[in-house]
């Protein structure tokens, strides 16, 4: 029983990075219909950016630790750059293919993400080797039903939570996300009512983007080491998440990432092969049952 | 049949025989060494997979991001019965049988699998479709690292080399041709028209599953074979050669070269895969440069290099394919061009 639940802390861990990067591909997915395969790169970035802020602020530390407020601005700082770097990528090298085949964009997102990965690595102040992330949080350990669980799981898992509620409330509440909602039902209607699409579809990327970051960091935090080539496989794990919930749903991407996370630790418990294979069974058993996903809604073409 | 014919059917594999000479000569001159030999073998296998790839996502429609899989399926396969079976063959003829037997058992295997993956997921769309493909990669990947006697995740060594160029040529060359002519056929209409229209296709009696099951096996069978001369080249693999990443390489491939053409099949496949090559002098800054030139072919030739463009032996003319009309007349000609 111990195990059981010291393997369902390390899945909800697991699984918070997966649903919050998979928040960013399903918002993406609902608003401009193409699959972003550079997103996980945006998750790389957020993490090695982290890395070197936090190298930066290395002058702030207490006791050899971060104090809350530095922290907090070490994490905003990373979000914000993500996100802009994110901004940046939609408006160089996806919004002149918008109204292309979407397998084009899909060419260049492969394009884009063969890019994010090689460019730092040929930068010669990062590489291709791995750096050990730095402690943001000093961690203690509790002892819940013979589980350990350390302070820093409970706040990663807690800020993936938090984040999840906030953007959930910031597309359901305010008006940005009723125009977010607009805009992903029908891009012509929405730009006839007044509505910015270049602008709405910016601030989408921003916040996946930002999400993006916030999912590196937590990722780093538990397993402390960051390449360049980090956001590869995490990101195809979070795309499964997202379509495994519904793609273009956001409770579906939250659900997908952590089924996802808790299946994985679990079946790696088993076999190290099968924890990777096993996202991948759940999602052709689901899609089988339910063709759109958990939460999806299967669109019937008329003619 | 006249002379003209017979010179237009020929030609294209005097091409290919020119190609094998002229590369034979130079290798003999010592103007090119081993590893420009080997680039252009990859560049033959290359060809083969987009290709194939092109049947069901440039002509059908569909949406496979997994070939990769079918690939290291067909490797798999073709090595075990050289390795394995016959491993102890020792004169060439028998070789050179055991090889093919091994190519075809290697295109059986992936086929299987195609027609195993194939008949639950073809009934779905679009990107569900694709993700279901990536994830049969993924899954052939992950039982591939945990089958013991096939050498598990350290992979499989000793695999006999008998691949060469020439095999590679030859069948590449076999596999164009044979597209070619499907793709003219009326299996050919059926799937261009599934791709252009699907409700529509289905209103006119077309079975679509079918044929996109039709579609779907023929590549899987091809990329298998592919697969069984990569294996003969390399003469080691190992399930992590067949990632997600290769399979973006085939569509990479693809789709800089024009989806729908085959001609841009051959040119992609063979542009990208020198190209890297090509860019070695620039060290690390070599997939960066390479990741620039790909996106801006993307946007500024979104359709591809030869989008919607086909050498002249790589298509057959509609109205030559029409039988002379029974009353006399003039031969009808071919309605309704494909676009």
């Amino acid at each position: 029983m111990a195990y059981f639940f010291q393997y369902l802390i390390y899945g909800l861990q697991l699984g918070s990075v997966y649903a919050l990067l998979a928040l960013g591909y399903t918002m993406v997915y609902g608003i401009v219909g193409m699959i972003n395969f550079a997103h996980g790169d945006f998750l790389m970035i957020g993490a090695l950016g982290t890395y070197f802020i936090a190298r930066a602020f290395e002058g702030f530390q207490v006791n050899s630790a971060f104090p809350m407020l530095i922290v907090g601005i070490i994490i905003i700082v990373a979000m914000v750059g993500t996100g802009a770097i994110a901004t940046g990528v939609e408006a160089i090298a996806y919004r002149p293919l918008r109204n292309k085949p979407r397998m084009i964009a899909l060419i260049t997102a492969v394009g884009v993400s063969m890019f994010l990965e090689n460019f730092p690595r040929a930068l010669p102040f990062i590489g291709p080797n791995p750096r050990s992330f730095p402690t943001l949080f000093r961690g203690k350990s509790l002892n819940v039903f013979g589980a350990t669980i350390t302070t820093t799981q409970i706040i990663m898992i807690l800020l993936a939570v938090i984040t999840m509620l906030l953007l959930y409330l910031v597309v359901n509440r305010t008006k940005i996300g009723s125009q977010m909602r607009a805009v992903s039902m029908d891009k012509d209607a929405a730009s006839l009512m007044g509505i910015n699409i270049n602008r709405v579809i910016s601030i989408t990327f921003f916040i996946g983007g930002a999400l993006a970051a916030v999912s590196g960091i937590c990722y780093a935090s538990a397993y402390p080491q960051v390449d360049v080539y980090m956001g590869s496989w995490l990101g195809n794990m979070s795309f499964v998440s997202a379509v495994l919930g519904g793609i273009g749903d956001i409770r579906g991407a939250m659900l997908g990432g952590f089924i996802l996370g808790i299946a994985q630790i679990f079946a790696t418990a088993i076999n190290s092969t099968f924890g990777y294979a096993v996202g991948f069974i759940i999602l052709i058993v689901i899609l089988l049952v339910r063709p759109a996903g958990i939460m999806g809604k299967l669109v019937v073409e008329k003619v | 049949m006249n002379v003209k014919r017979v010179i237009k059917t020929i030609y294209p594999a005097a091409i290919v025989v020119l190609i094998y000479v002229f590369v034979t000569v130079l290798r003999s001159v010592g103007i090119m060494n081993g590893y420009y030999n080997q680039i252009l073998m990859f560049a033959g296998i290359n060809i083969m997979m987009t290709a194939s790839l092109n049947l069901v996502n440039g002509f059908t429609g569909q949406f496979c991001i997994g070939h990769a899989g079918f690939m290291s399926l067909g490797a798999y396969g073709a090595a075990v019965i050289t390795t394995m079976v016959f491993g102890n063959v020792a004169s060439p003829p028998l070789q050179i049988l055991v090889f093919l037997l091994g190519l075809i058992m290697g295109g059986i295997v992936a086929m299987l699998a195609g027609v195993l993956i194939g008949l639950p997921s073809l009934k779905l769309k679009g990107d569900y479709l694709a993700i279901v493909t990536l994830a049969f990669g993924e899954i052939v990947r992950a039982l591939l690292r945990l089958v013991k006697p096939i050498g598990g995740a350290r992979g499989m060594i000793g695999i006999p080399g008998y691949a060469n160029l020439g095999w590679i040529l030859f069948f590449m060359a076999l596999t164009l041709f044979l597209f070619r002519n499907l793709i003219y056929s009326p299996y050919g209409r059926a799937f261009i028209s599934i791709r252009d229209n699907e409700v529509a296709a289905d209103a006119m009696g077309i079975n679509t599953t079918r044929y996109k099951m039709t579609a779907f096996c023929i590549a899987a069978f091809v990329a298998g074979v592919a697969g069984g001369l990569y294996a003969h080249v390399i003469t080691f693999i190992q399930p992590d050669n067949f990632s997600f990443t290769k399979s973006a390489d085939f569509l990479v491939y693809l789709y800089a070269g024009g989806s729908g053409s085959l001609t841009g099949s051959v040119v992609g496949a063979t542009l990208l895969t020198i190209l890297p090559e090509f860019l070695r002098f620039l060290s690390d800054w070599r997939l960066v440069v390479y990741a620039v030139i790909l996106v801006i072919v993307m946007l500024y030739r979104s359709e591809g290099i030869c989008g919607g463009w086909e050498l002249p032996f790589m298509k057959i003319k509609r109205s030559s394919l029409y039988e002379e009309p029974v009353f006399g007349g003039k031969k009808t000609e071919g309605k309704g061009e494909q676009p």
